[in-house]
């Protein structure tokens, strides 16, 4: 029996470990690479922490297994008497203390850069390119028309759209997020970029798409039964791609159904 | 008073003990005896494991078999959707989970069953400072579990707003409209358990200060009572806030008034909201008593393990008191990390540094502790027994759960960590993965001194056997899916296309949340049967140390019959100044030539 416990103390923790090594390859693992400069720096952050982590947990498992081997194959000695160890308490005190309060310190420059208005990129803070609304189970989207900037009040020559936020790639954006009833989490996972909006909250988030492309936008807070659903996608575009999409949506929107604007024959 | 001679206390006991006969009802259903009540709390909780365990299963269903027709069940519950589980149910089905689980099962099952039984025991007294609140503090878990039941059968459909009940989903009727009334009856169950636990709370705090053997100092009690004592300061302070808070919600709901509720939102097409509220009020309020709520669903399990520990491994705990210091520490630092559950919330970005130092701070007595378990494993001459194997499991589980709280600790990683399925892995880990397999160790453990009988070993090995590989089937895979971006708390998370290859693991997981489930019977069979067939044991069949050892198993009314009076602490194991390899705190040694005298102890 103590064999097979042994081995079974011993191989739950190398099966974890080894799950974790081939699970990349298995593309169980995160959404592509992180498709945005801060989605790097936060991707590394949690690379930086599981090496940690994965050191530590081998460590002590395998202390575990050593100190379980050991003291089960004592037959007729005693136990050690012995109360612990003054030296040893300090030790893994100050040890864990200064790599936590490392980790803790080397990530606030991140935090700040995702979340201080102040330390947002400047010319994302300048011209946010349009406004979130998310509702029970939709995100709503309120662009400028071309030409102006976005105001918190609406205006009348807004342009709307549904589940599809158009930015322009390469570049930060900023967007004001905000919600018409519960509270819900505007999730990018490949952009890793996550903030809740809240009700009676303006929220400033911004980000940026390294790569044209589309990506996901899922919803991450709790809103109600539809929340699963609540699914939209970000479509980032180069510059000039963006500014014709943007002209192409007023042009929509300021259609009135008839061929040739202006000449009506209303009364 | 003689200390040295405790056994000219026993006509004082003894008739202390068998002052009248009781009835039925005020022995067994009505009692005041301090170890009825934990046993009733033991049965109530487990048998809520069940249901809990029955509702997850309902959820891993969904995420294995999306929208397919539940076998047997599924046919009986929800014939109208011809058996497939609704997007609404199961927002209902994770969220009486989660209640149930912590509620009804984690905290009663520590506080309520093993603080009630093991408390007056081991401080060596005859029974709590006040036994008619004890006797409430059990029947006021009654029509908590009626009002949660209420909220999920009676009301037609459940609180569906998590266990969480953020607002503004949770504060108007129309933002989930299948649980209109119910989420009512959840707020006001939420609040009876918590009176519940106050009225423990405030018990166990006057009996640990008040109630101690003679020689019984605050450095002679075993941990599972530093433990109990620290979880009895936390409850008493975080309580409060809850209920406060869930009061202002029902006050939400019900009177108008808008403590959560911003003017203006437009809900499921109603008129818009009046008034000023604010719902991160709600979250910091919530958070500040759920956060201390953690420690208190762990802190008595750690106690219970360090005592197991010391005594499966023959040896005196190591560092008995960094443990202490640490146990008081992270009941201190418990109290200003429950921003970290906030970091996306939209709350001052100043407060994420503040909370996220202090989080990591918190992870430091945590490594301490686990430190020091293995440290008492060193050495130690350890046999695989059931309690070996949970203490073990409890110690290796609480590292990853640990570990993965990191990742949630640093702001940014949390970023993109929050609300996936890594948080779900990592409060599985703690709450199950340690909490849950201590509980397993420690109903082995002090079986023999609630029943007089051992449970059946072969049984608990394959019962922890089953448990610890279906409970690492089920969970840890899901840290892989947090990695991955799964949200947690969707219905069908492969809408999206990013989710999609996920749902063989995800049946994995369901398999293995089976074989989980199905391995309880065999503790619930296990418990039933060694009521009346299991090996008899006498007063110590573990050789420890503790107090309640010296009593008879199972104790009666009164609980000793020696008055205990207590020389040393509780983990001299393999002390060589006797023959065995256990010394009784109990056990008077004449003192060698120079020691000083014992002291007399103050109260007696």
């Amino acid at each position: 029996m103590r064999w097979f416990w042994l081995t079974f103390f011993t191989v739950c923790p190398i099966a974890a470990v080894v799950l974790c090594v081939v699970a990349p390859g298995l593309d169980w693992w995160f959404p592509g690479e992180a498709g945005s400069p801060l989605g790097e720096r936060i991707d590394s952050l949690f690379y930086l922490i599981l090496y940690i982590v994965t050191g530590t947990f081998i460590g002590t498992q395998i202390a575990m297994v050593y100190v379980l081997w050991k003291s089960s194959k004592k037959d007729d000695e005693r136990a050690w008497y012995s109360h612990g160890s003054h030296n040893l308490e300090v030790i893994w005190t100050i040890v864990p203390a200064g790599i936590l309060l490392f980790i803790a310190l080397y990530q606030m420059d991140v935090w700040a850069e995702f979340r201080v208005l102040s330390k947002f990129p400047k010319e994302a803070r300048k011209a946010p390119v349009a406004e979130v609304m998310a509702r029970q189970f939709e995100w709503r989207i309120r662009y400028p028309e071309p030409g102006r900037t976005l105001q918190i009040q609406q205006q009348p020559t807004d342009l709307y759209a549904v589940n599809e936020l158009i930015v322009p790639a390469a570049k930060p954006v900023m967007i004001y997020l905000k919600t018409q009833d519960v509270q819900h989490s505007f999730f990018l996972p490949e952009l890793r970029v996550k903030q809740d909006a809240v009700p009676g909250q303006i929220i400033p988030v911004w980000f940026e798409a390294t790569k044209p492309g589309e990506y996901v936008l899922v919803c991450a807070e709790l809103c109600g039964w539809g929340h699963y659903k609540m699914g939209a996608r970000v479509v980032a575009l180069a510059e000039e791609q963006f500014e014709a999409a943007m002209e192409k949506l007023a042009e929509e929107q300021s259609d009135d159904g008839f061929a040739d604007a202006g000449e009506s024959d209303d009364e | 008073m003689s200390v040295a001679d405790p056994v000219s206390h026993d006509a004082h006991d003894d008739a202390h003990g068998h002052g009248h006969e009781q009835s039925f009802i005020s022995k067994y259903v009505f009692s005041t005896d301090h170890k009825v009540i934990g046993i009733q709390f033991l049965v109530t909780t487990l048998l809520m494991l069940m249901v809990g365990g029955a509702l997850a299963l309902g959820v891993r269903w969904q995420l294995a078999f999306p929208w397919e027709s539940m076998p047997l069940v599924g046919r009986l519950l929800f014939s109208g959707e011809g058996g497939q589980i609704s997007p609404e149910f199961y927002t209902m089905l994770f969220t009486m989970h989660a209640t149930v689980m912590i509620f009804l099962v984690i905290i009663p099952i520590l506080a309520g069953a093993f603080g009630n039984f093991l408390i007056p025991l081991m401080i060596g007294a005859d029974d709590m400072a006040f036994p008619v609140l004890n006797m409430l503090s059990y029947w006021f878990m009654w029509p908590a579990i009626v009002c949660f039941f209420a909220s999920f059968f009676c009301a037609g459909n459940g609180a569906a707003a998590g266990w969480t009940s953020y607002p503004v989903l949770s504060a108007l009727p129309q933002a989930a409209p299948a649980s209109g009334m119910a989420q009512n009856w959840w707020l006001i169950g939420v609040t009876l358990v918590g009176v519940s636990s106050m009225m423990g709370s405030v018990n166990y705090m006057t009996t640990i200060i008040n109630m101690r053997a003679p020689g019984m100092t605050l450095f002679r009690m075993p941990l599972t009572i530093w433990a109990m004592f620290i979880t009895a300061i936390l409850q008493a302070f975080a309580l409060p806030v809850l209920t406060a808070a869930g009061f202002m919600l029902v006050a939400d709901r019900l009177l108008g008034t808008c403590f959560f509720i911003p003017a203006g939102l437009v809900v499921n097409n109603a008129d818009p909201t009046v008034g000023g509220g604010q719902p991160l009020l709600w979250q910091h309020l919530f958070w500040f008593y759920s956060h201390p709520a953690v420690y208190i669903m762990l802190l008595p399990a750690m106690g219970m393990v360090s005592d197991m520990l010391a005594n499966v491994a023959r040896k005196p705990l190591f560092g008995y008191k960094p443990m202490v210091y640490s146990m008081a520490a992270i009941a201190g630092l418990g109290f200003i990390v429950w921003g970290h559950h906030m970091f996306t919330s939209g709350m001052n970005p100043a407060l994420g540094m503040t909370f996220m130092t202090s989080t990591m701070m918190i992870a430091l007595p945590s490594a301490i502790k686990t430190f020091n378990w293995i440290g008492t494993i060193w050495g130690g001459k350890i046999e695989f027994n059931t309690v070996t194997l949970n203490s073990v499991a409890f110690v290796s589980m609480f590292v990853v759960g640990g570990l993965s709280g990191i990742f949630m600790a640093a702001v940014p990683v949390d970023i993109y960590i929050h609300d996936t399925y890594f948080i779900v892995a990592h409060f599985h880990y703690v709450l199950f993965g340690a909490t849950l397999f201590g509980v397993f160790g420690a109903i082995f453990f002090w079986y023999p001194k609630m029943f007089g009988r051992k449970m059946n070993e072969g049984l608990g090995r394959a019962h922890f056997f089953f448990t610890f590989l279906g409970a690492n089937g089920t969970f840890f895979p899901m840290h892989l899916l947090g990695v991955a971006g799964m949200p947690r708390r969707y219905a069908d998370p492969y809408l999206h296309p990013y989710l999609e290859h996920f749902l063989p693991m995800n049946q994995f997981m369901t398999y293995s949340a089976i074989m989980m489930g199905c391995a309880q019977f065999l503790l619930l069979f296990n418990f039933a049967y060694s009521m009346f067939y299991g090996e008899k044991v006498g007063r110590n069949p573990w050789k420890a140390n503790g107090l309640e050892w010296t009593a008879p198993s199972p104790p009666g009314h009164g609980n000793f019959d020696v008055l205990p009076v207590c020389y040393r602490g509780p983990y001299e194991y393999s002390s060589p100044l006797v023959e065995e390899d256990f010394l009784l705190q109990t056990e008077y040694l004449p003192p060698p030539d120079k020691a000083e005298p014992v002291k007399e102890p103050e109260h007696a």
